[in-house]
């Protein structure tokens, strides 16, 4: 009996590449008609930091949204951890696919020079979205808004809720990050400006964009500073799992908490005031800007360069201007205040 | 009674030639270059046989000594860890002041240098299993990893040093042919010489190889030292790929790595196995990512295909399909053990 078992296993674990094999190929022969490299079933990519985040699913979203409007098909990959490893193994499949563009959001500025550079020499059009690669691994760079201005924003928040003076600690999303460590540059500019004398940032603590290490790493920064005042997480993984962390340890109005959040995400802890406002822009937004930015580059309307104009669908006209790190980027506007007089509103939206 | 034969060599027979797993892996493997092909028209030309190991190769290097340490009836769960403090070192050492080629000789020095730890203490505390030894190591090797280097990544190495991960020689990749050459030397010595037959020995029967004057600790030993240079060696490579390290890099390369010695025909149990299984298991897996990653399907849905894989290759090796072994004497258990013979 065993004898029959172990042959029978064996023959179904052979039909069973064979099987999917061929439903899939009878199925998806749409796709593969797609896969002709026409204009309009042309295949532009986005390439997320890590599955299983809303934020980014929102962007994808936009992109897809902005990508089918045109006519095109979208593909949206994103792996399963946060790493440039595995960004980099996307990065190859989609070369092979020959795609007409990639449009990354990096888990590391500098680690995906190498392929995105042979994605560029393979006629791939490169551009980052959100977080950016360095400039001799793009073209340009969509960036949701002015790095500068979120920098001195959040620190003006954090010195306002904690009254003036005392100390803050900032929960980020992975220590290469490119987008969190900008404006985290620009916010300890800021702090040096005699206005912020009193306001000390005592810990800077990462918690990946993982639930899970940022619900530790919130705990952890209470438990080490017992006169914390603000908790201020430029990354929406991270301001939702403080936000819980201090619900649940009733520290609301004790330990305030602000960043940049999701609206659906944040309504309970803005409603419920342990986060008295927080600042975001529209993902949605962002990702439809980089679906035009990327048509746009690759139907040669626009060469990544400074002065560079194209069409953004329903978002109007953008320029392309000079970026701080010596690239260029298209900046998508200011950033947006959230709070209990209109949280209401937008937690349906986004 | 004399009837009893007690013979070594089976003589061979073609259907138990051809039931081997190994030919099960090869059709596996042409099964999934099939899939590959219907799925994508992308997937059948010389650029994914040359280009797309490149991405799963460096958890490759594991898989070798992964298989003498299965064989041995051992596992090791620290080789993640190791290639992450190792190349943790190197990145701190070049950025100290070391040349690079020196920096590389730390890296590996390091490296062996945690193996051979890991074997110490397999030898010393016999009754902790190499699982409880190889989780307290693999939880120190990466704690030190973040110790030195805190959640920062360290980066920024020669010109040339990301040629070793990307670099091409002869239209080959030096990682394909660095891998082919490691696997020719693991199976050379595990199949060719009396290193292998301990290592085999002692995977059948602990007791019986230590009486019969095997040195077992010296072999124990050597095979976690090596453990240990390889995973230096992936470090090597994956830091040159990636042009940069953190103490988090090789997460969970130590489960990919038995997953595809697993799959290859290694039992977990010790004394089942040879080179050419993984190696294939190896190819197997990778190319199995690749070729639904050409399709996009999302990542997750990868995971659970390589789970099911691996479920399927352990129950299908588990279960003793032969009829030859079914043919058990009616009462003394001597002549069947006598004809149970180590494979390979």
């Amino acid at each position: 009996m065993k004898n029959f078992i172990a042959k029978l296993a064996m023959i179904t674990m052979i039909v069973a590449f064979a099987l999917p094999g061929a439903l899939f190929a009878s199925g998806s022969s749409e796709k593969a008609t797609a896969a002709k490299p026409a204009a309009s079933g042309a295949k532009y990519a986005i390439v997320f930091k890590n599955t299983g985040n809303p934020y980014g699913d929102k962007e994808m979203g936009g992109f897809k949204n902005g990508i089918e409007e045109q006519g095109f098909t979208a593909i949206l990959r994103a792996p399963d951890q946060p790493t440039a490893e595995a960004q980099i193994q996307i990065i190859q499949q989609l070369i092979a696919q020959k795609v007409a563009s990639i449009c990354i959001v990096a888990n590391d500025y500098d680690a995906l020079q190498p392929i995105l550079q042979q994605a560029m020499n393979a006629g791939i059009k490169v551009l980052s979205l959100d977080s950016p690669v360095n400039p001799a691994s793009r073209l340009t760079t969509i960036n949701q808004a002015d790095p500068a201005k979120i920098g001195s924003t959040l620190v003006q928040a954090a010195y306002d809720l904690a009254g003036g003076s005392g100390e803050f600690a900032i929960l980020s999303a992975t220590s290469q990050a490119a987008n969190q460590n900008l404006w985290i540059d620009y916010m300890k500019k800021d702090l040096k400006d005699p206005k912020y004398a009193n306001l000390k940032l005592v810990k800077i603590a990462y918690g990946d964009d993982i639930r899970d290490k940022s619900v530790s790493e919130a705990q952890g920064l209470l438990q080490s500073f017992p006169n914390l005042k603000v908790i201020v997480a430029p990354t929406t993984v991270g301001i939702a799992a403080a936000g819980k962390v201090l619900t649940d340890k009733g520290l609301a109005g004790k330990v305030l908490l602000t960043g940049l959040g999701l609206p659906s995400e944040m309504a309970t802890y803005i409603e419920n005031g342990v986060c008295p406002y927080m600042f975001l822009w529209n993902p949605l937004d962002v990702g439809y800007l980089g679906a035009y930015a990327a048509t746009a580059l690759v139907s040669g309307k626009i060469t990544g360069a400074v002065g560079d104009k194209f069409p953004a669908g329903h978002l109007g006209e953008y320029t392309v201007t000079k970026a701080a790190d010596g690239g260029t980027e298209v900046l998508l506007g200011p950033p947006f205040k959230f709070d209990k007089s209109n949280i209401e509103q937008w937690k349906t939206v986004y | 009674m004399s009837d009893r034969v007690i013979s070594v060599d089976r003589t061979w027979s073609f259907r138990r030639f051809i039931l081997q797993w190994e030919w099960m892996l090869v059709l596996i493997f042409i099964a999934v270059n099939i899939v590959g092909s219907s799925l994508s028209p992308y997937y059948l030309n010389g650029g994914t046989f040359l280009t797309a190991p490149m991405g799963f190769l460096d958890v490759a290097f594991l898989v070798l000594p992964m298989t003498f340490v299965m064989i041995l009836g051992s596992i090791d769960i620290s080789v993640g860890s190791t290639a992450a403090l190792s190349a943790v070192v190197m990145a701190v050492s070049f950025h100290a002041g070391l040349p690079m080629w020196l920096a590389v000789i730390v890296c590996l020095a390091v490296a062996t240098a945690c193996g051979l730890l890991n074997g110490i203490l397999m030898v010393a505390f016999k009754e902790l299993s190499s699982v409880i030894i190889t989780l307290a190591t693999m939880i120190i090797y990466r704690g030190i990893a973040y110790i030195i280097l805190r959640d920062q990544a360290s980066g920024e190495f020669p010109k040339w040093y990301s040629g070793v991960g990307w670099g091409y020689v002869a239209g080959i990749p030096i990682i394909t042919l660095a891998f082919v050459v490691c696997a020719i030397i693991f199976g050379l010595v595990l199949h060719a010489t009396s290193f292998g037959r301990k290592v085999y020995g002692m995977g059948n029967n602990l007791t019986a190889s230590r009486y019969s004057g095997i040195r077992t600790d010296s072999v124990v030993v050597i095979v976690f030292t090596v453990t240990g240079l390889m995973a230096g060696i992936t470090a090597l490579f994956l830091t040159s790929r990636m042009g940069s390290t953190r103490p988090n890099v090789a997460l969970g390369y130590e489960l990919t790595a038995i997953a595809m010695t697993v799959l290859g025909g290694v039992s977990t149990a010790g004394g089942k196995g040879r080179i050419i299984g993984p190696v294939l298991a190896v190819f197997i897996i990778g190319f199995l990512n690749y070729g639904l990653g050409l399709v996009n399907i999302p990542s997750q849905v990868l995971l659970i295909i390589t789970g099911l894989l691996l479920v399927l290759s352990v129950l299908v090796l588990n279960i003793r399909f032969s009829r030859g072994h079914q043919h058990s004497a009616p009462t003394a258990s001597a002549p069947a053990a006598a004809r149970k013979t180590p494979n390979g």
